[in-house]
């Protein structure tokens, strides 16, 4: 039994799953989690420069709340990364794990913006821009499907697909901008033509869009028989099967939404924000918009928070720069990745708790 | 003009054969390391640090010796890279955290270290005598054309790529250290009743993985591009594309090496032949990613067992759990 003797000694710290976590100590160790993220990348922009740590709190907030166009441009890009989340939604709680939002978004703007540089002053706007929203829904779900039809009869691996339809679509903007741009400056102009008309202010139409398609979603997942099946199908495929849910055809019908979704993002993109497009148009939102799903785990009320605070730092991040003179942006990339580490981490806490050995005197106590 | 084209395309395909041997041995292990392409950035920016850390420290630095160059490149790439790695590794085996989005995040971190580091705190002044002396070939092949400046007029890292290739290939096929990794990747669970420690080789597989993965950015900018610099996204695209590789070579490092200068080939075609039209070189720049969508579909739908990711590629594992 000599042998034994090392096994026989509990581990330091172990591991042990939670089983129910109160929402109090979620918010407390999410609230840790972002204060730690936020003052390590604080502490790091002071490293390389002259400035103190108080001015990185400063202009993180001046550069998001700053002034007024600021604070509606804050709300504007919340909304646009909210709606992609809505859009990835419904693929993730079905563990879809679509990483094609970009290339969804993209395709469905750059069908929009061909409605518009084809048609713009042949036919009226009104038309234009309803063509705009049928092509450019049409097409994110086209690209949103095509993986999910080859996921659902063959299997195939949707991570990787959708990455791939990513730079496919990226390629095919390419394409489009070296065909209608004859100067070969390789930049769109924006289109004067089919522009959607504003409401209220400029900022307002996103707003208003996703919000309401958020509250819809929220609907559809929690209270329609659709929402259910997905639930089910993320769960547990052989349970879907089981109970007689046509996992094929919720797979495609999920993700047919999901890139309808996507592709009303890339129409705002084009009809009310841009009226152009580059490969960049995106905004690697299809990303950012994981992250903000994700740290949300799954809940619809709660990417609006997410979203909202994603989209904070990197508007904060733009001010910070300029104060602390960083010649490029490179900096709010880092500052981004230390607090969605931080954020990552805590799903870890939430999920799991530790557990010290405890001291020899308290077990012979017991 | 054949053979610059060729050279270009081995070059490039050697910046993909690191990366993905390196996503090979990661996924392997049962973890798809999104992170790969922030991964190869910062290797990029270890070995860029560690040659101007050297040539710095010469008084003449023409004189620097190929050796020393060759050491410290891959020693800063493989160090930078292998901690970026560990930051993914902590996070996804010990915290069990969701590997798509921490390597999701990993790119975005590294992308941004490399961009600030390369920018601000590199010396780059000596770089293009360094990169002269790293891409330095065999002396024989100094002006001699064809056939023979195709397959001998690389610099050091060309074969070094295909060497790690054929290694991390016996690796997995002809010892137990690799039986027991594809056992990880395949069904973790098994391989933890059958003794092997998983933590462990998870964490070695991700580290060596990341290293590895990490000399193809340092050998595009010393080599390639002979030591200049402009941004990171460059080698974070070839990151991606990497990671595509992996899936078009069947996960098999030896698949891969003829894989890599195939996608080299593609990629710099669009580039090399001056006589076609603008949008025509879109197309080609596209086409990589189309064949590795008609690869993944191929081999999904012939359904052999062996042409299949790793079983358990993406699911973390948690001993007590079911």
């Amino acid at each position: 039994m000599k042998k034994n003797k090392s096994i026989q000694k509990e581990p330091f710290v172990r591991i042990v799953k939670r089983d129910n976590i109160k929402l109090p100590k979620i918010i407390l160790i999410y609230s840790i989690a972002i204060v730690g993220g936020l003052l390590l990348s604080g502490l790091i922009s002071v490293l390389f420069s002259e400035k103190g740590i108080g001015d990185f709190f400063q202009s993180l907030f001046t550069g998001a709340f700053g002034s007024e166009r600021k604070f509606w441009l804050l709300l504007q890009d919340t909304s646009l990364l909210l709606g992609t989340s809505m859009a990835l939604l419904p693929a993730f709680k079905m563990k879809f794990w679509n990483l094609g939002g970009n290339g969804q978004i993209l395709v469905s703007c750059l069908s929009a913006i061909a409605c518009m540089f084809y048609l713009g002053g042949k036919v009226s706007d009104s038309v234009i821009i309803l063509l705009m929203f049928f092509a450019s829904v049409i097409a994110g779900a086209l690209w949103a499907v095509i993986p999910a039809i080859f996921k659902a009869k063959f299997n195939t691996n949707e991570s990787l697909f959708t990455l791939m339809m990513n730079y496919i679509a990226t390629g095919l903007v390419s394409l489009c901008i070296t065909i209608w741009v004859k100067s070969g400056s390789g930049v769109l102009a924006p289109i004067a033509y089919g522009n959607i008309p504003e409401i209220g202010n400029k900022y307002l139409l996103p707003i208003i869009l996703f919000v309401l398609i958020t509250v819809f979603m929220y609907i559809y997942l929690r209270s329609a028989k659709h929402g259910y099946e997905i639930s089910v199908v993320g769960e547990s495929i052989n349970t879907a099967k089981y109970v007689g849910i046509k996992v094929d055809k919720v797979i495609i019908r999920t993700m047919l939404l999901s890139g309808a979704i996507a592709g009303l993002v890339g129409f705002i993109l084009a009809g009310s924000i841009n009226h152009t497009i580059s490969t960049a148009s995106a905004n690697n939102m299809g990303f950012t918009g994981i992250m903000a799903t994700w740290l949300a785990s799954f809940n619809p009320l709660l990417i609006m928070l997410t979203s909202f605070f994603i989209t904070f730092i990197s508007k904060g991040m733009v001010e910070v720069r300029k104060t602390f003179m960083f010649t490029n942006d490179s900096i709010s990339n880092i500052v981004v990745g230390i607090v969605y580490f931080a954020i990552i981490i805590c799903s870890f806490f939430i999920n799991y708790k530790l557990v010290f050995r405890k001291k020899e005197k308290e077990e012979i106590k017991k | 003009m054949i053979v610059t084209f060729l050279m270009s395309a081995i070059a490039i395909g050697t910046v993909l054969l690191f990366g993905c041997i390196g996503e090979t041995i990661t996924e392997k292990a049962g973890h798809l390391n999104l992170g790969i392409p922030g991964i190869m950035c910062t290797g990029t920016v270890g070995g860029c640090l560690f040659v101007s850390l050297y040539m710095n420290s010469l008084e003449n630095p023409e004189g620097a010796s190929w050796i020393a160059l060759i050491l410290s490149s891959l020693f800063g790439a493989f160090l930078f890279a292998s901690l970026t790695g560990a930051i993914y590794a902590v996070i996804t085996i010990t915290f069990r955290c969701n590997q798509n989005i921490t390597g999701l995040a990993i790119t975005i971190f590294g992308n941004g270290l490399t961009q600030f580091l390369m920018h601000s705190y590199v010396d780059k002044s000596n770089f293009s005598t360094a990169g002269k002396i790293i891409a330095q070939s065999l002396p024989f092949t100094e002006g001699s054309g064809g056939v023979v400046k195709v397959l001998f007029g690389h610099g050091f890292y060309v074969y070094f790529a295909i060497f790690i290739a054929l290694i991390a290939t016996f690796i997995f096929n002809r010892t137990k250290v690799g039986l027991n990794l594809r056992a990880i990747g395949e069904n973790t669970a098994t391989a933890d009743a059958m003794g092997v420690n998983i933590t462990l080789y998870k964490y070695v597989a991700i580290l060596v993985g990341s290293g590895i993965a990490g000399f193809g950015g340092v050998f595009y900018i010393m080599d390639y591009v002979k030591g200049s610099w402009e941004n990171a996204s460059t080698i974070e695209a070839f990151g991606w594309l990497a990671i595509a590789l992996v899936i078009f070579t069947l996960w098999k490092p030896n698949i891969s090496i003829i894989g890599s200068y195939l996608f080299g080939a593609l990629y710099i075609a669009a580039f090399v032949f001056g006589n076609i039209s603008f949008s025509e070189r879109e197309i080609l720049k596209m086409l990589p990613y189309v064949i590795t969508i008609i690869v993944l579909i191929v081999t999904s739908m012939m359904n052999k067992k062996e042409n299949q990711p790793p079983q358990n590629l993406g699911l973390n594992y948690f001993r007590e759990e079911r």
